[in-house]
C-alpha cells in the first residue's frame, strides 16, 4: 500500500505546524522523519493517523484521496501508528490490551480470548517478537510494552507502521532489538515511518531520509550518501558543533556528599545500596548505567522525593537527609526529572504557569498570598526566549508544545534561577542535535561558573562529552569509577561496567 | 566539524518578548464548550421535559401552560426574582465549595453533611447568646457554621492523606454520620424547642437573623443578604483559584499531583486545606438557610442542596463564575418548578428530570455537538488532546 501526502497544511489558531507538505511513503522501506523540535513531525503523523484532520491538503492511499474521520478509519485504512507514551492498560495481559476495542468473539458474543492469544503468537512468530501474550503488562519492561503497542497495531492488520521517537526510551540493547523487529516488518512488505533525533539511528534503520524544518519538508535524500553532520545542518540550517568546550577542570570544596546510602523500593526490593558519593563545584558528575539499575531511586532520594533506608545526605555541609523537597530546593538545588510528563510539567496549565511551578512561592513570583502574575508572565518570556522554546507565547498549554519544546520548558525552569546544584535525569531526552548542543553549552557554563552538576542519562555519549568525573550504577551499587582518581574514562570499559563485568 | 563554542540563541529582541506576552483571543472551541453547550443542553433538556409530559398523558396545552409557568415563577415578577435568588443562594456556596475541590481533583460528595453541621453550629449561636449587637451576632453565626462545616470535611481530607482513605467513600460516610449526629443533636434539651416533641431545634434570635433585602417593598419578599455572601464568596474563590499560592497548588495538585509533589507542593496539606475550604462553603450554604430562611433546624434541613450542589459545580465547570451562573439557573427552575406545580398541576419531579437531563447534556458536549452540528464551527478532536 502506498501513501501519498499531498499539500498537508496543519494549522492550530495562528501556528501552522504543518505547510504544503508532500511526502510518500511506499512498502517495503523505512522512511526516516527528522526535524528540529516543533518542525512539525508529530503533527504530520497525527494527520495521517487520523487523529487530526489537515487543515489543507489530501491524503492518497493508493492513489484514491481519503478522508480520516478518526484514528478508527486511519488504522482500518490499515495505518497505525506507536505513540511515544504508551496506551497501555497495566493490568491487562498482553493480549487483553491488543483486543482492546477489535474483540474477537465466539458464539453468544462471548469474548474469545483463546483466538486472541493465538493470533498474538502468530504475530510474534512472524516477526520474532516473542511476547508473552499471558503476561501482565505493568511487569513488563519499556521495550516489551513497546513490542506490546507493535503487536497491537499488526493484529489490527496495519500495512503502514508510524513510530513518534520510539527510541528514546529505550535502552541501547533494546534498540537493537527494536532495529531487528523493524527490518523484519520492512522485508514483510510494511510501510515504515521512523521519527528520531538520533542521526546514527536514522541512518542505520532508514531507506529514506526527510526532513522537516518549520513545518515545511526542506530535503529528502539517501542515507548512504548523508553524514550525521549534514543531517544536523538541513534540519537546523546552520552547521552544528557536536564538540564540547570546557574551561579546565577545577574542583572546588565538596557541595554534595553521600554516604552509605541505601534506597528501598515500596516492595522493600533494595533500589540502591550503600552509595557513597561526592560531587564538588565546578564539577560535572556522570552517573552512567543502564536504565533501571537503580538510578531513579537515587535521584528520588537526593531529591527529597523519596525515603531513605540508610546513609546521609549533605549539601554544602549541611545535613539534608530529613529535609523536604521544597527546603533542600531553596538551598538550591535543582532537578530536572527524567519523565517530564510524569512529574515535570502540567500540560493543562501554561507555559508560564510550569515556569514557577516550583518557585512560585518565591518573593519574586508572589508576595504574601498573592501571586504576581505580571512578574511570572515576563520572566516566563524571557525564559522562553533564552531557552528558544517555541511557542507562540507564555499562555499556551505546555501540553500543546512540541515534546522537545516541554522538554527545553522544564530544563529552563530549573536552570534559570540561581542555583548551586544541578542534578539532570536525561536532560536533553527527546532534543533535537540543536538544541542538545544549547543545553550542553548551558550545563558547562553552570559548572563553569562555579556550580555542581550530577548528571544521570542512559546516553552514554552525552556522559561522556559532558562528565568530569563518571560513575557507573548496576544494580543499585556504584560498581567502577572513571575520570579523576579512577580509570581512565574509556568509552568500551564504561560499557562493560554498565553490563555488569566485575574487573 | 566546527569547533565554535555553543552559543546559538540570539539575544531577543524586545518586540519578540512582547509577543510572548501577548495573549491569544479566547478560542473557539473554548467559548463554545462554555457558552453555547450549555444553552443547548437546557434547550434540549426543557425539549425532552416536555416530551416526559406528552408521554405521561399531559394535553399540549398544559405543557404550554406550565412552561409559562416556569418563567413566570423564576423571573416573571420580583417576587420571583426574590424566590430565585433565595433558592440558588446556598447552591452556589455549596458549589463553589465542591469546584474548589474539582479544580483540587477531589471529589467531595459531603456537601450535604457539611452543609447539616455547619446549620447546626450557626442555629445553636443563633439561639443561644442573647443581647448580642446584630453586627457580632451574625457574623459569629456564619463564622461558626463555616468553621463547623469546614472542620468536619477535613476530617475527610485528614483520611485521605493519612491512611489514603478516598474521600468518595469517607465523604459520603460522613453525610450520613451528619444526619444523625443532627437528629440527636434536635432532642437534646439544650437544642430542642421548648414544649416540643419532635426534632426541631429553638428559633434563631432576631440579632443572628440575615436581614431581608427587600421587606420594604413587600414583606413577603424572602431574598436575603446571604446573596451579599454569596458575591464574596465568588470573588474569594475566584482570587484563591487563580490569583493565590494556595490555589496555584490546589490547581496543581488537581492536574498532576506527581508534578505537584515534584515541585516541592505539600500534597497531603493541600488536600486538608482544600476539604476544609470547601466544607466551610458548604458550612455557609447551611448557615445561610439557617439564619435567612428557615430560623430554625430540623431533620433534613438541607433539602438535597449539598447534592444539587454537586450539578451545580459540574455545570458550572468548576469555575466561580460558571458556578454562579449555574446556580442561578437551578434556583430559577426551583423557584419556577413550584409555580409550575401549582398553576399547571405538573409535577414538581419534572423539574428533578429537566435538571437530570441538562447535566447529561452539559457532560455529553460531543453529544450536543452532534445533535446541533449548525451551531459550531467545524473542528475536529485535534484542539482537544495533544499527542506529543
Ligand atoms: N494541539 C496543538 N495546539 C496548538 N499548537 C500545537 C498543537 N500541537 C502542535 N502544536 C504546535 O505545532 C508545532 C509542531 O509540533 P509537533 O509536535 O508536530 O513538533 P515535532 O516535530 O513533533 O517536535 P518534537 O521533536 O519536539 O517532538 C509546534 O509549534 C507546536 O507548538
Ligand atoms: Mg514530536
Amino acid at each position: 500500500m502506498e501513501i501519498e501526502l499531498r499539500g498537508i497544511t496543519k494549522r492550530f489558531g495562528e501556528v501552522v505546524a504543518n505547510s504544503d507538505v508532500n511526502l510518500t511513503i511506499r512498502p517495503g522501506e523505512v522512511l526516516g522523519l527528522l526535524g528540529e523540535n516543533g518542525a512539525g513531525k508529530s503533527t504530520l503523523m497525527n494527520v495521517l493517523s487520523g487523529l487530526y484532520e489537515p487543515t489543507e491538503g489530501t491524503i492518497l492511499i493508493d492513489g484514491k484521496p481519503t478522508i480520516f474521520q478518526g484514528p478508527g478509519e486511519a488504522i482500518e485504512a490499515g495505518i497505525g501508528m506507536v505513540h511515544q507514551h504508551f496506551m497501555l492498560v497495566p493490568v491487562f495481559t498482553v493480549a487483553e490490551n491488543v483486543i482492546l476495542g477489535v474483540e474477537p468473539t465466539g458464539r453468544a458474543d462471548f469474548l474469545d480470548l483463546e483466538t486472541a492469544r493465538q493470533q498474538v503468537r502468530e504475530i510474534n512468530e512472524t516477526y520474532g517478537l516473542e511476547v508473552d501474550p499471558d503476561e501482565l503488562v505493568e511487569n513488563l519492561p519499556v521495550g516489551i510494552q513497546q513490542r506490546v503497542e507493535i503487536i497491537k497495531v499488526l493484529f489490527r492488520s496495519a500495512d503502514v507502521l508510524i513510530f513518534d521517537e520510539p527510541t528514546a526510551v529505550l535502552t541501547p540493547q533494546e534498540v537493537t532489538d527494536f532495529f531487528q523487529i523493524v527490518t523484519a516488518l520492512r522485508d514483510a512488505g510494511k510501510a515504515l515511518v521512523f521519527i528520531t533525533h538520533k542521526l546514527q539511528e536514522i541512518l542505520e534503520i532508514s531507506d529514506r531520509i526527510a526532513v522537516l524544518r518549520a513545518g515545511k519538508i526542506v530535503g529528502e535524500g539517501d542515507p548512504k550518501q548523508l553524514t550525521e553532520a549534514e543531517l544536523a545542518e538541513m534540519m537546523v540550517g546552520r552547521p552544528v558543533s557536536f564538540d564540547v568546550v570546557k574551561q579546565p577542570f577545577a574542583p572546588g570544596e565538596t557541595l554534595l556528599d553521600v554516604s552509605h546510602l541505601t534506597v528501598l523500593r515500596e516492595n522493600d526490593e533494595i533500589a540502591v545500596e550503600d552509595i557513597s558519593l561526592k560531587v564538588r563545584k565546578g564539577e560535572i558528575v556522570g552517573i552512567a548505567g543502564v536504565q533501571g539499575n537503580g538510578q531513579s531511586a537515587l535521584v528520588q532520594a537526593l531529591t527529597g522525593l523519596t525515603r531513605i533506608a540508610a546513609g546521609t545526605i549533605e549539601l554544602m555541609g549541611t545535613d539534608i537527609t530529613h529535609l523536604s523537597a521544597r527546603q533542600r530546593h531553596k538551598m538550591g538545588m535543582a532537578h530536572i526529572p527524567e519523565d517530564r510528563h510524569r512529574s515535570g510539567m502540567i500540560a493543562n496549565f501554561t507555559v508560564a504557569e510550569n515556569m514557577v511551578l516550583d518557585t512560585y512561592y518565591d518573593d519574586r513570583f508572589s508576595k504574601g498570598l498573592t501571586m504576581r502574575w505580571k512578574q511570572v508572565n515576563e520572566i516566563s518570556a524571557q525564559n522562553v526566549s533564552d531557552f528558544d522554546v517555541r511557542t507562540t507565547s507564555v499562555f499556551e498549554m505546555a501540553g500543546h508544545l512540541s515534546g522537545g519544546n516541554q522538554q527545553k520548558m522544564v530544563v529552563a525552569r530549573e536552570m534559570a534561577r540561581e542555583i548551586t546544584l544541578l542534578i539532570a535525569a536525561q536532560p536533553t531526552r527527546g532534543l533535537d542535535v540543536g538544541s542538545i548542543e544549547y543545553i550542553h553549552s548551558r550545563i558547562i557554563d553552570a559548572r563553569d561558573s562555579g556550580d555542581g552538576v550530577l548528571i544521570i542519562s542512559s546516553e552514554l555519549d552525552e556522559i561522556l562529552s559532558l562528565s568530569d568525573r563518571i560513575l557507573v550504577m548496576f544494580k543499585g551499587r556504584v560498581v567502577a569509577e572513571f575520570g579523576e582518581g579512577g580509570k581512565p574514562a574509556e568509552k568500551n570499559a564504561i560499557g562493560l561496567a554498565m553490563a555488569g563485568a566485575t574487573q | 566539524m566546527s569547533n565554535t563554542p555553543a552559543t546559538p540563541t540570539p539575544s531577543p529582541s524586545p518586540s519578540a518578548s512582547e509577543k510572548l506576552l501577548q495573549r491569544a483571543a479566547p478560542d473557539r472551541v473554548e467559548f463554545e464548550d462554555l457558552v453555547i453547550v450549555p444553552i443547548f443542553a437546557v434547550i434540549v433538556a426543557l425539549v425532552l421535559g416536555a416530551l416526559t409530559m406528552l408521554a405521561t398523558n399531559v394535553s399540549l396545552p398544559t405543557i404550554g401552560l406550565s412552561y409559562i409557568a416556569l418563567i413566570q415563577g423564576s423571573v416573571g415578577s420580583l417576587n420571583a426574582l426574590s424566590e430565585t435568588l433565595t433558592a440558588a443562594a446556598p447552591l452556589i456556596l455549596a458549589g463553589l465549595g465542591i469546584a474548589l475541590g474539582f479544580r483540587a481533583g477531589l471529589f467531595n460528595i459531603g456537601a450535604e453533611g457539611q452543609l447539616l453541621i455547619g446549620g447546626m453550629a450557626s442555629v445553636i449561636v443563633g439561639f443561644s447568646l442573647p443581647d448580642l449587637p446584630m453586627i457580632i451576632h451574625l457574623p459569629l453565626a456564619l463564622l461558626a457554621g463555616a468553621l463547623a462545616g469546614g472542620l468536619y470535611a477535613a476530617i475527610a481530607g485528614w483520611l485521605r492523606a493519612a491512611t489514603g482513605a478516598h474521600e468518595v467513600i469517607s465523604t459520603i460516610m460522613l453525610n450520613l454520620i451528619a444526619f444523625r449526629l443532627v437528629d440527636y443533636l434536635l432532642r437534646l434539651p439544650i437544642i430542642q424547642k421548648t414544649g416540643r416533641a419532635d426534632p426541631i431545634s429553638k428559633s434563631v434570635l432576631d440579632s443572628a437573623e440575615l436581614p431581608r433585602l427587600l421587606e420594604w417593598i413587600d414583606p413577603n419578599l424572602r431574598v436575603h443578604a446571604g446573596i451579599i455572601l454569596v458575591l464574596a464568596a465568588v470573588f474569594l474563590v475566584h482570587w484563591i483559584l487563580f490569583k493565590s499560592t494556595i490555589g496555584f497548588e490546589f490547581r496543581a495538585s488537581g492536574e498532576n499531583p506527581d508534578a505537584a509533589r515534584y515541585a516541592g507542593m505539600r500534597s497531603g496539606l493541600i488536600i486538608v486545606l482544600v476539604m476544609a475550604f470547601a466544607g466551610a462553603l458548604a458550612g455557609l450554604a447551611g448557615a445561610n438557610q439557617v439564619l435567612g430562611v428557615l430560623d430554625r433546624v430540623t431533620p433534613g434541613f438541607s433539602a438535597g442542596i449539598g447534592f444539587n450542589a454537586i450539578a451545580v459545580a459540574l455545570l458550572g465547570r468548576s469555575h466561580p463564575v460558571g458556578v454562579l451562573l449555574a446556580g442561578l439557573l437551578f434556583g430559577a427552575l426551583e423557584a419556577g418548578g413550584r409555580q409550575m406545580q401549582v398553576s399547571a398541576g405538573v409535577s414538581i419531579d419534572l423539574i428533578a428530570i429537566i435538571q437530570a437531563l441538562i447535566i447529561v447534556f452539559i457532560a455529553a458536549p460531543l453529544l450536543v455537538r452532534k445533535l446541533f452540528p449548525w451551531g459550531f464551527q467545524r473542528t475536529d478532536k485535534s484542539s482537544r488532546s495533544k499527542t506529543p
